[in-house]
């Protein structure tokens, strides 16, 4: 008996050990996630006010009790926010799948065939991470420009479709695939082409989901190429859209409609990111863990 | 269907001419599978064995020579044509898919006019999963199976596409013991009930003589002897095939044969031999040793180990090619006071090799 009380005396210490432990965990990240989310609120909070309660709360207020739609219908007629929207979904889906198959085939490339020259080429490859994107952009812009290219979704999408990195990440994720299952698909029937999308593909399946939404959300913020591009605001994403509407739309005085706005460019990607929460984090799990 | 090889000769070309020499892998090979028999590719690592099954698929092609399955030449046809069923040593099952879709993987790439519909498909694949016994896993994924069930999805997927030729690499290397013995009785089971022509390449002698029809005894690309097992154990052609078949391993002496008798330094452990006077080495098999006190082998006597059945009589000899001799006896009679142990021997367990070529003397 005395052994047994003992061990629940020690239980019972563990399990109160664990539970302050909890405790100040859950407190502490319960700070953090209201330190993140806050902004978020925020933009929400003074989308939805009217820009005249907005303009007479001397004192900001933390919530409103006269929630308005307003801003919304403004942002979409006033100002040519949808053109905006959809120029950027062109940009967007374009750019990414296109990167996507530059990606898959040249780290299949890369990874599974033999060519002369091939790890020469791949060390070029690399070499050009070494170069600052900022460097780029000035050649790219010249290059793009000399092409005629300036406002076109063409001068806007081609510098971004071949990610060095990315396919360097792919090629080193096809390379753990055994070579046994190469020979396996072989004598089972299937053309190299048919053992990329048929076997490799769907166990890369997560590394590339995350290329993917990683690239969707790059394209999607990117802000300083097309700013550079485009002058013609029907070429405008909704980055530098943003910053036009707020120059010449609403005017830099109505906060509620510029939030509006900003609220619905911000919701594509809160939308992906729930669809594919646990991909991207399976994704960058593997990533993590295998190198 | 029966298999031929012709003169299969495969060279890797060396990566560094001025250092290396180029590697002949498989060395001049001429053998013929009958329709339906399981054969056993038998050899030391490293000696081709694996390289010969690759031939035979087409993962790999000859340097020189050429592959016939019954009357057609299949030496230029690629792997996904020539209707083979591979079982790879690891088994290289598509994680991504399960049981099923596995099995069905290879029914789905057929094209043109040998596509299936899919109904069918599903009936072959259940078909023989339900041979190979893992008709209750088909909706699992690799990853949830033990090496056994994995090894009989992998025989599956090989047999689902009722392929004319059946390869297996190195199948029961990743299997626990009991395991081993389990599944090599299945895969000939499972054989004898398909006639697949079969090929299954191994290192494991024991493997090889328990379940093959015939076995081919290989060393550095080349065939030393090729023959039913129980056949070439009783008659190897030469040294290499001797010590390589059985374990206990045979036991080797140094030795010459002098007017019709085998001498083991100066003793004649067995006469009535017809050959020339030669050094020789003379294979003494385990159990072709009979204890007997005025035997004419004598031997230092190391220690006694039980078997079971039998006893292990470990013991050193002087003429010996290795440490310790090692023979069976059922007699489990004889005291062992003294450091010595005597032996007679069976006569048809008892071979001599020519010291010089290691080839098989045959007396009379």
């Amino acid at each position: 008996m005395a052994n047994q009380s003992s061990f629940e005396k020690l239980n019972k210490t563990a399990n109160a050990k664990k539970k302050a432990a909890n405790a100040i965990i859950y407190a502490l990240l319960s700070f953090w996630a209201v330190m993140i989310l806050f902004p978020f609120y925020w933009m929400l909070l003074t989308s939805i006010k009217s820009y005249s309660s907005y303009n007479s709360e001397f004192k900001p207020m933390l919530y409103t009790l006269k929630p308005t739609i307003d801003n919304y219908k403004l942002a979409f007629t006033a100002v040519p926010l949808s053109r905006y929207f959809m120029n950027t979904l062109i940009f967007t889906i374009s750019a990414t799948s296109l990167m996507l198959a530059i990606t898959v085939f040249s780290a299949y490339a890369f990874a599974k065939l033999n060519f002369k020259g091939k790890s020469f080429a791949f060390t070029l490859f690399l070499a050009l991470m070494m170069i600052p994107n900022e460097l780029v952009i000035v050649t790219n812009f010249v290059t793009i420009t000399n092409l005629g290219m300036r406002n076109t979704y063409l001068g806007l999408v081609l510098p971004s479709i071949a990610s060095v990195f990315y396919i360097y990440l792919l090629k080193e994720n096809f390379e753990q695939i055994p070579a046994e299952l190469y020979y396996a698909a072989k004598v089972d029937g299937t053309s190299d082409l048919a053992y990329l999308f048929k076997v490799m593909i769907p166990i890369c399946k997560p590394t590339i989901f995350t290329i993917a939404i990683l690239k969707a959300i790059e394209c999607w913020n990117s802000y300083v190429w097309p700013r550079l591009i485009t002058d013609d605001a029907n070429y405008f994403v909704v980055s530098n859209g943003i910053q036009e509407i707020r120059e010449n739309g609403f005017g830099r005085e109505n906060i509620p409609a510029m939030m509006a706005a900003v609220v619905v460019i911000s919701v594509p990607l809160i939308i992906l990111y729930f669809i594919f929460r646990k991909s991207i984090m399976e994704g960058v799990a593997h990533g993590g863990t295998k190198g | 269907m029966k298999v031929v090889l012709q003169n299969l000769t495969k060279i890797y070309p060396s990566r560094n001419k001025k250092t290396d020499s180029d590697v002949i892998a498989v060395n001049d090979f001429s053998f013929e599978i009958a329709s339906g028999d399981l054969v056993g590719l038998l050899g030391p690592s490293g000696c081709g064995k694996s390289t010969a099954l690759n031939l035979i698929c087409g993962l790999q092609s000859p340097t020189s020579g050429s592959i016939f399955f019954d009357e057609d030449d299949v030496t230029a046809v690629p792997p996904e044509r020539r209707g083979v069923g591979v079982v790879f040593q690891n088994y290289a099952l598509y994680p991504h898919l399960t049981v099923k879709e596995n099995i069905l993987f290879p029914l789905q790439n057929l094209k043109g006019p040998d596509k299936i519909p899919k109904q069918d498909m599903l009936n072959r694949a259940n078909e023989v999963a339900g041979l190979v016994q893992i008709a209750g896993l088909m909706e699992r994924k690799p990853s949830e199976l033990s090496g056994g069930q994995q090894q009989r999805v992998a025989i599956a997927r090989a047999l689902v596409k009722m392929p004319r030729i059946l390869l297996l690499d190195e199948p029961f290397s990743n299997l626990d013991a009991r395991l081993r013995l389990q599944t090599r009785e299945e895969l000939r089971r499972i054989q004898r009930q398909t006639q697949i022509t079969t090929v299954f390449v191994t290192h494991d002698q024991e493997e090889a003589m328990s379940i093959s029809d015939t076995i081919i005894v290989m060393r550095d690309g080349k065939i030393e002897q090729i023959g039913k097992p129980q056949q070439v154990y009783d008659n190897p052609a030469n040294l290499f095939v001797a010590s390589f078949l059985g374990t206990p391993p045979i036991n080797v002496f140094e030795g010459h044969v002098a007017n019709g008798s085998a001498y083991i330094g100066n003793e004649a452990v067995i006469s009535g031999i017809n050959a020339e006077n030669q050094q020789v080495y003379i294979g003494i098999r385990p159990e072709g040793f009979i204890l007997n006190r005025q035997g004419p082998l004598k031997c230092e006597l190391s220690r006694v180990e039980a078997m079971g059945r039998d006893i292990s009589i470990v013991s050193k000899h002087s003429a010996s090619a290795s440490s310790i001799v090692r023979s069976i006896c059922s007699e489990s009679d004889i005291s062992f006071e003294s450091e010595q142990v005597c032996f007679s021997l069976k006569p048809e367990k008892v071979f001599l090799f020519s010291k010089e070529t290691e080839e098989r003397i045959t007396s009379a």
